[in-house]
């Protein structure tokens, strides 16, 4: 994990000499005068070999760090901080919500193999899957926001576990989750199918224990190695999916300041920024490898 | 094991080459219902794309101030937006965008992933472990959050968003044909080649890739609707393709702001993009069913 | 083919193309955190072995005992963990590859599995054609020329040149494979296991061509198999090999005469022969073979040896040496 992230660094200290031209006049606009751009210059690195530049920043980010902002002069930590929140918040509840919809509906359509359950499943993940994020999102805020009225249209609330809260998450995180929940349906009927057809369970089946209770109690545990895989697989997923619907939602998160700072030519906010979404998707990885062990006796890792 | 079948969409490599040698192959594809949805879709996709000027009935870029924001009807059938264009119009060409811009994309992807792949797979060891690396870097950032960054850091563009992606996507490309490689290195003919002193060159292009390239195919089919997801979502950011190019993303975007109002702009773009990535995903699984029948598994 | 044994006194061979000496090869265990090698599979551990020009060497074992590995290090398809290979004199253990390259001109191999070893994605003309491509300078018409005059000459017609490996039955296969390896005119062939994986039918008219084709060309081959009729068919002496070491080497009609290592007795009994046979006769090797990752103490044959002599197997190991005329054996019984 350590060294992943490290490369990530190289990756994203690197982005900078993607930029044509002069970065610090990119950022700055043509108006600004020439001390100001040199400021920049020199606060980037610009003019620094590329290592010194990267040694730099690294040392700085290790030190927490991650410099100041080129347009408004803030602290980017500063800035992340402030809307780290409503990401984590946003993701979490979205993938809350893909696992409320996917698992009983990929157990259920694995049990009743081929009903109508089955086919609807695979329907409503075709249907999902297809759907562009942002459109969905803007369908959705069309119909439960403008004409039924039932949802507020965007932002984000100033409380916290409340009913409001709640109004104003429900819509970006249903709209990113059932996306997702789209594939992961699919993905728990293949994996139950596939541990409901292996032997032990057929014997539990064969000792009499009732066809339900084998169900939940053999084949759900196993079954779940699989599902643990794919939210890790997932969180990146889930990450793409909630920087556009920030967007949609005018939901005040980091993919928000990504896009705006992207825009903006705000080069140490968008390193800052790819830096922590990264950080999620590896301590997410990590915490997938470590309940394997829990799942699973047999996988250890020496 | 279950990761490596998720990232290479159950693709099974060895099924797929014993089956890509016998010729029934398009008629498995035709067999399956959605073997069928997906050939008729995209064959109209393509059909729709290349004849463009002669389907669509009005230019799309052409403003009509006599003719604005209009619901649908006979001579605008998707209606028309702002600035008088038709929609309709607007949402042909997009199919070229949509599939011009996907396959281009594509195509970039296949060759850095291919040959990154193919690399690491035949020289293994060092290069190997080297080439892998980058592939975990690569995994580790969200891949709309890299492209956004480097499309956004190239200054926008339809070159930045070919470059962005085609950065994002090629990750994919190199893990399964690696993957690929190392089963087809472990053949005889490999052996028997490299007793012939045949160049690695050589080797790789002649006796490796052929051998790999079926499940390329199948995985290339089932990327394509993805990336053309991306391209409409980089251009919805204003990352992409810009107005007023009629592109599906960049016009479901323009539309924003009238959906209340005007919601047919924003609504007939969104369902091209859906029946377009429903019919890849439909072509690309009945590909792979028919390639391999015996070793796929619905995901 | 055989032309007599031509054995000196001391029990190397005389004009030999190919020498090796002391012949390892090792394949690392990767394992734990950090993939580091913790181990080796000793597949070839200490082989010592000469092959006269124009002869056969037939090298028999057990699956699983080196003796595939061996062949393909002794061409350099493995690199070497340790010991010397000479060809014609010159010690080709370290060459790089492009000197190598003036050697695959003429040492060549033949697989066991056809359909593995013939790229799928070629036609047979083409599979043919890619040595002479890659290890001649002969003119595009030369080579054509070449791979009609080999297809008759292995017993299939132009009509094969077309097609593609799979339509073709695995006899038609293999002489594929043996055009292949011919076309360049080597001098030394690795034939390993040419027809365990064909129908017994056409397994000795494929011994037969190899034989019509040694003859023909002067070849010196090493037969490898685990099936001693099939060696004894072919070969002028036989290597036999146990967990990657060689266990006894003699001449073909002294090996079958009187066999001296316990194993190559154990081997032999368990080859069907005319004629009435006592079950009493037969040697059963017991257990199965020890793992090449952690080979027995002493004489590696100790665990199944029906002729145990004490601690002394299980202590030291034996020394492979001359027992008799161009024999050599590695058994305390001999010392």
């Amino acid at each position: 994990m350590i060294p992943v992230l490290f490369g990530v660094t190289v990756i994203i200290s690197s982005l900078i000499y993607l930029a044509p031209g002069d970065p610090a006049r990119a950022a700055l606009g043509n108006q600004a005068d020439a001390e100001a751009i040199q400021e920049v210059r020199a606060d980037l690195g610009v003019d620094d070999p590329i290592y010194v530049r990267y040694v730099d920043w690294l040392t700085d980010v290790l030190q927490g760090d991650m410099g100041t902002s080129i347009v408004t002069g803030e602290p980017v930590s500063a800035m992340i901080a402030e809307r780290l929140p409503a990401t984590l918040e946003l993701s979490i509840v979205a993938m809350l919500i893909t696992f409320i919809i996917a698992l009983p509906l990929g157990v259920a359509a694995a049990v009743r193999q081929y009903s109508w359950l089955d086919t609807g499943s695979m329907i409503f993940a075709i249907f999902w899957l297809s759907m562009p994020s942002f459109w969905l999102g803007l369908i959705l805020i069309f119909l439960f926001a403008v004409q039924w009225q039932i949802f507020p249209i965007s932002g984000r609330a100033d409380s916290f576990l409340t009913l409001e809260w709640l109004s104003y998450l429900a819509l970006p995180a249903f709209a990113i989750g059932a996306r997702r929940a789209g594939l992961l349906t699919r993905l728990m009927r293949s994996s139950m199918l596939e541990i409901i057809n292996e032997d032990y369970i057929r014997t539990a089946k064969g000792k009499g224990i009732g066809s339900q209770a084998v169900v939940y109690t053999h084949a759900m545990k196993n079954a779940m190695i699989p599902v643990v895989t794919l939210v890790g697989l997932q969180v990146p997923l889930i990450i793409s999916g909630s920087v556009i619907i920030e967007i949609v939602f005018a939901w005040p998160g980091l993919g928000r300041l990504l896009v705006d700072s992207v825009l903006r030519r705000d080069y140490p906010v968008v390193q800052a920024i790819v830096l922590v979404y990264s950080c999620l998707v590896l301590v997410a990885n990590l915490a997938v490898d470590v309940s394997y062990t829990y799942l699973d006796p047999r996988i250890t890792y020496d | 094991m279950l990761r490596e079948r998720i990232r290479t969409a159950g693709i099974n490599l060895k099924g797929t080459l014993r089956a890509i040698r016998d010729s029934k192959v398009p008629a498995r594809v035709v067999q399956s219902n959605a073997g069928l949805l997906g050939v008729a879709l995209t064959g109209t996709l393509i059909l729709v794309a290349v004849f463009a000027p002669e389907v669509a009935p009005h230019d799309p870029i052409a403003q009509n101030y006599d003719a604005t924001n209009q619901p649908p009807s006979l001579e605008h059938p998707f209606g028309t937006d702002r600035f008088g264009r038709d929609v309709f119009s607007r949402v042909i060409h997009g199919t070229r965008w949509a599939l011009g811009l996907g396959i281009s994309i594509l195509v970039f992807q296949i060759l850095l992933g291919v040959t990154l792949g193919l690399v690491a797979g035949y020289y293994g060891g060092l290069v190997e472990a080297a080439i892998m690396r980058l592939v975990d870097v690569m995994l580790a950032i969200p891949g709309i959050v890299l492209a956004l960054a480097i499309a956004g850091m190239m200054g926008g563009g339809i070159f930045p968003l070919v470059v962005a992606l085609a950065a994002v996507g090629w990750r994919g490309f190199a893990r399964l044909v690696r993957g690929d490689v190392k089963s087809v290195m472990e053949d005889e003919y490999i052996e028997a080649a490299e007793a012939a002193a045949v160049s690695d060159v050589r080797i790789m292009l002649r006796h490796v890739l052929p051998n790999a390239s079926a499940s390329i195919i199948v995985y290339a089919t089932l990327t394509l609707p993805a990336v053309i997801l991306q391209v409409a979502a980089l251009s919805f950011l204003g990352m992409g393709v810009n107005p007023p190019t009629p592109e599906w993303g960049a016009i479901i975007e323009a539309g924003r702001d009238q959906l209340q109002t005007e919601w047919w702009i924003s609504t007939f773009p969104g369902l091209a993009i859906m029946i377009t990535v429903i019919g890849f995903n439909a072509l690309g699984d009945a590909l792979r069913d028919a390639l391999d029948p015996k070793q796929s598994r619905p995901l | 083919m055989k032309r007599g044994t031509e054995s000196v006194a001391d029990g190397t061979v005389a004009d030999p193309i190919l020498e090796v000496e002391g012949l390892r090869k090792y394949f690392p265990i990767q394992g734990g955190i950090l993939n580091r090698t913790v181990g080796n599979v000793k597949a070839v551990d200490g082989v010592s072995f000469e092959i006269g020009d124009g002869k056969t060497l037939g090298l028999v074992g057990e699956s699983g005992c080196g003796k595939s590995t061996l062949g393909r290090t002794v061409l350099r398809l493995h690199e070497p963990t340790g010991g010397r290979i000479r060809y014609r004199g010159t010690d080709i253990t370290d060459a790089s590859k492009a000197e190598l390259k003036r050697y695959r001109r003429e040492m060549q191999v033949i697989f066991q599995d056809p359909a593995s070893s013939l790229n799928p994605r070629l036609s047979v003309g083409k599979i043919i054609r890619e040595p002479m491509h890659s290890l001649t300078d002969w003119s595009r018409e030369k080579r054509h020329a070449r791979t009609v005059e080999l297809v008759e000459e292995v017993g299939l017609g132009t009509e094969h040149l077309g097609r593609a490996p799979h339509e073709l039955s695995g006899g038609q296969q293999q002489r594929v494979g043996i055009a292949r390896a011919l076309s360049i005119n080597p001098r030394f062939v690795v034939a390993d296991e040419p027809t365990s994986a064909l129908d017994v039918s056409v397994q000795a008219s494929i011994l037969n061509l190899l034989n019509d084709l040694q003859a023909e060309y002067d070849l010196t081959f090493l037969l490898i198999s685990h099936d001693l009729s099939v060696v004894r068919h072919s070969a002028d002496r036989i290597a036999v090999m146990y967990l990657g070491k060689l266990a006894e080497v003699a001449p073909t009609d002294r090996l079958f005469e009187s066999p001296k290592h316990p194993y190559t007795k154990a081997l032999l009994s368990s080859v069907p022969r005319a004629g009435p046979e006592r079950m009493e006769d037969r040697i059963l090797l017991e257990g199965s073979v020890p793992s090449p990752e952690n080979p027995p103490s002493g004489c590696r044959f100790h665990p199944r040896c029906q002729e145990y002599i004490g601690p002394v197997c299980e202590e030291d190991e034996p020394v492979f040496e001359e027992v008799a005329d161009g024999h050599r054996c590695a058994c305390h019984h001999y010392e």
